[in-house]
């Protein structure tokens, strides 16, 4: 079992991520249990997969959350690939699920995640945090915690602190 | 000024713990150096040529004595006892230990100040007018919107990882004396026909390897949207912006690609999602940031002090002085000084911790304890007395800032080049040093009038060389290093890029060219014509014609033609 962070807890996930084949076609989904399907397969095939509530979206950095729009607020689960995590285009993603189409659900970061980047990542509405293999989870995940106060609105805390101090 | 509260100082004393902790695990190989870099770039931290270089933020260029004291003690304890002031207001060390930066942060972080996005790809130090507040043309003081314009950037949790730098600068006063038509986000403060104050904001500035003017995509923005709009503006770009590669990656050849209209166009229908937003400025934060910038005890004083005007009148020295370093000021009786840090044979922008110390006093004694950092590189008292105007000259001549030459040719802006920094492909000091040993008679530089020479040690620009009206641009030839020159380049209201003359020069050549360039000038001027106007009106091709003259190519068509 892999270990991943879910609401700043350590926990037990293994949730397969769901490519599309270099020949542009979808693989099968499995019958039961946690996965995760491209953006453009959950559109394709909506109809069979948004019954079940076992079957999250994942968004690679170009993919448009416009595309989803307010089927994300349907969603149990959705994860935002960072390839490298100097490629910032998924904290818009993540806010824009957030905050513009309603996703209530997991919203976990993916790909080259480490300590370094999970204040911002969780600022951006992300709650689950699968870290890199060869970095420690244990240690990493006190990163959320970098800072605690902030000037900006954001998921957490969307009043900025001017319209609180 | 500014000052913290206790949310902006845990918000700095929070950064200098979790950057202990990279540089900690950096050190004991738990970061690799390619996951450490973006890191500690957004701590101002490079690894330069002979060691780390570190660059310190100076909030649109505003210091208090006890930080400019704290710098020179800094520089002192972990560095040669210097420091280089930069084009963008900023402050570097050239000499630190990485592994004692962390310390020299919390050392900062006791003062209120940090280093926090002053390198990569994530928004810089916002700067602005050296003599924001105290102009005689200022129409709306731009500093409360700076240190606005400053919070929102810090630790913006979306825009940290953009596709490149991203820099922006806020102007209030007819004239602009910063640039902000060269930058990613230029920003005019206005007033309207009712005196209500508003913004222009300009996208899509920039120099470095492809140099553009901003286009102006929102005319007027209302005070309560500044941020929404920002927001709107940066989101476009952090999802839109190339990222494949990393020389077209700035937003300006976004806007290009887009053009300027459906930029603005896109922008817009961002900012409908967000205008009105808990983002929206109220009254209140407004008002608080206007707080800190009130005028300081000013006298109330006559004007023409008959003390400084008898100064004046009996000393040609400390007159030429007043004329080329004094800047009028809006309050009567006070004036704006600037201490030239373009001592001919010192480079460009340094201070050495005896000279900070000495401006720290300088600036209790005359200035309110408050010193500027201009985008040229040089310092300012903006708040001094006519009547202490003397006293201060003569201070500034004992420490070497009194060289009564800004905006003269030899007050050159210039990057730390090849000397110090791995990204220059030559050295720009040393050119600099023999332009300012060609020209160091004062009675011919005086007369040359004003003349802005830029040299950049590469592509990147940091010595601005495009908007000089004489850039030297260094660049590498088969392993050698050689310079172009611009020339019509300007900053300001009517800001333009200069044009490659030709081929460029060596070294030992370049104290020759720049001679037969002033040349062409002085034989071409008209009364007491600025540079720029006498090449506005004769053109480039005299120029090229004498710099050329004898080789076998570079000068104007027609006469190789003749």
């Amino acid at each position: 079992m892999s270990r991943i962070i879910v609401d700043k807890q350590i926990v037990d996930c293994d949730a397969p991520i769901l490519r599309v084949g270099e020949d542009g076609s979808f693989p099968t989904v499995p019958a039961a249990g946690l996965v995760f399907v491209s953006l453009p397969q959950y559109l394709a095939q909506k109809s069979e997969l948004a019954a079940r509530g076992d079957v999250g979206v994942w968004f690679a950095p170009a993919d448009e959350p416009e595309q989803l729009g307010a089927d994300a607020a349907q969603l149990a689960f959705i994860a935002v690939e960072f390839p490298a995590f100097t490629d910032g285009r998924g904290f818009s993603i993540g806010r824009l699920l957030r905050e513009r189409y309603g996703f209530t659900g997991q919203l976990r970061a993916f790909g080259d995640v480490f300590k370094d980047t999970l204040n911002y990542l969780a600022r951006c509405g992300f709650n689950a945090f699968v870290v890199r293999a060869d970095k420690d989870i244990d240690d990493a995940v006190k990163g959320i915690d970098d800072f605690t106060e902030f000037y900006q609105s954001a998921v957490g805390q969307p009043q900025p602190l001017f319209r609180r101090r | 000024m500014y000052i913290y509260d206790e949310y902006d100082q845990k918000i700095v004393d929070q950064r200098v713990a979790q950057y202990r902790d990279q540089t900690r695990r950096y050190l004991a190989g738990e970061l690799t150096d390619d996951e450490f870099r973006p890191l500690r770039l957004q701590n101002g931290l490079y690894i330069q040529r002979h060691a780390p270089m570190f660059r310190v933020a100076i909030p649109y260029g505003n210091l208090r004595s006890d930080q400019v004291r704290k710098l020179a003690e800094l520089s002192r304890k972990y560095d040669h006892s210097y420091v280089h002031f930069t084009t963008r207001q900023n402050v570097q060390f050239n000499w630190p230990a990485l592994e004692n930066v962390p310390e020299m942060l919390a050392e900062l972080a006791s003062v209120q100040m940090h280093a926090i996005q002053t390198s990569g790809n994530c928004i810089r130090n916002t700067t602005s007018d050296q003599f924001a507040g105290v102009a005689y043309d200022e129409i709306v003081d731009p500093r409360p919107w700076c240190e606005i314009i400053r919070q929102w950037s810090t630790f913006h949790p979306e825009f940290a990882h953009l596709p490149r730098k991203f820099k922006i600068a806020v102007n209030g006063a007819k004239e602009d004396r910063a640039a902000v038509l060269v930058h990613d986000i230029g920003i005019n403060v206005k007033l309207n026909a009712e005196g209500q104050v508003g913004f222009e904001i300009y996208v899509g500035g920039g120099l470095g390897r492809t140099p553009m003017i901003g286009d102006l995509i929102k005319p007027w923005l209302e005070p309560a949207h500044l941020l929404t709009y920002l927001d709107s503006v940066l989101r476009v770009y952090n999802r839109y912006g190339r990222r494949d590669n990393k020389y077209k990656a700035r937003i300006k050849i976004l806007v290009k690609a887009m053009t300027p209209e459906v930029f603005a166009a896109k922008v817009d229908q961002e900012w409908a999602f967000l205008k009105n937003g808990p983002q929206t400025l109220t009254d209140e934060e407004i008002a608080r940031n206007h707080r800190f910038f009130t005028a300081p005890a000013y006298e109330s004083l006559p004007g023409d002090d008959p003390s400084f005007l008898a100064a004046l009148e009996a000393n040609p020295a400390f007159s030429r002085w007043v004329d080329r370093n004094v800047f009028a000021h809006k309050v009567p009786g006070y004036a704006a000084v600037t201490l030239s840090l373009k001592q001919h044979g010192v480079p460009p922008g340094d201070a050495t911790d005896v000279q900070l110390d000495a401006v720290a006093d300088l600036a209790d004694r005359f200035s309110f304890g408050e010193v500027r950092v201009s985008h040229g590189q040089n310092l300012i008292l903006a708040d001094v007395k006519e009547s202490d105007l003397f006293a201060l000259w003569e201070e500034a001549k004992r420490i070497g800032f009194a060289t009564p030459n800004i905006g003269l040719l030899t007050d050159l802006i210039c990057c730390p080049g090849g000397d110090f920094c791995s990204l220059a492909n030559a050295k720009s000091l040393p050119v600099a040093k023999s332009v300012q040993e060609r020209f160091d008679d004062l009675d011919f530089l005086f007369d040359l009038g004003e003349i802005d020479i830029n040299i950049s040690g590469c592509i990147n620009a940091c010595g601005h060389h495009h908007i000089g009206h004489i850039g030297i641009l260094g660049v590498d030839k088969n392993n050698a290093e050689f310079y172009q020159i611009t020339l019509g380049g300007r900053q300001g209201v009517d800001a333009q890029i200069g044009k490659v003359i030709g081929p460029s020069f060596a070294q030992e050549e370049m104290a020759d060219v720049m001679s037969k360039i002033i040349q062409v000038f002085v034989d071409n001027r008209e009364g007491d014509e600025r540079f720029i106007d006498t090449f506005d009106r004769i053109g480039v091709d005299p120029f090229k014609n004498k710099v050329y003259e004898g080789r076998p190519a570079g000068r104007a068509k027609k006469e190789v033609e003749a």
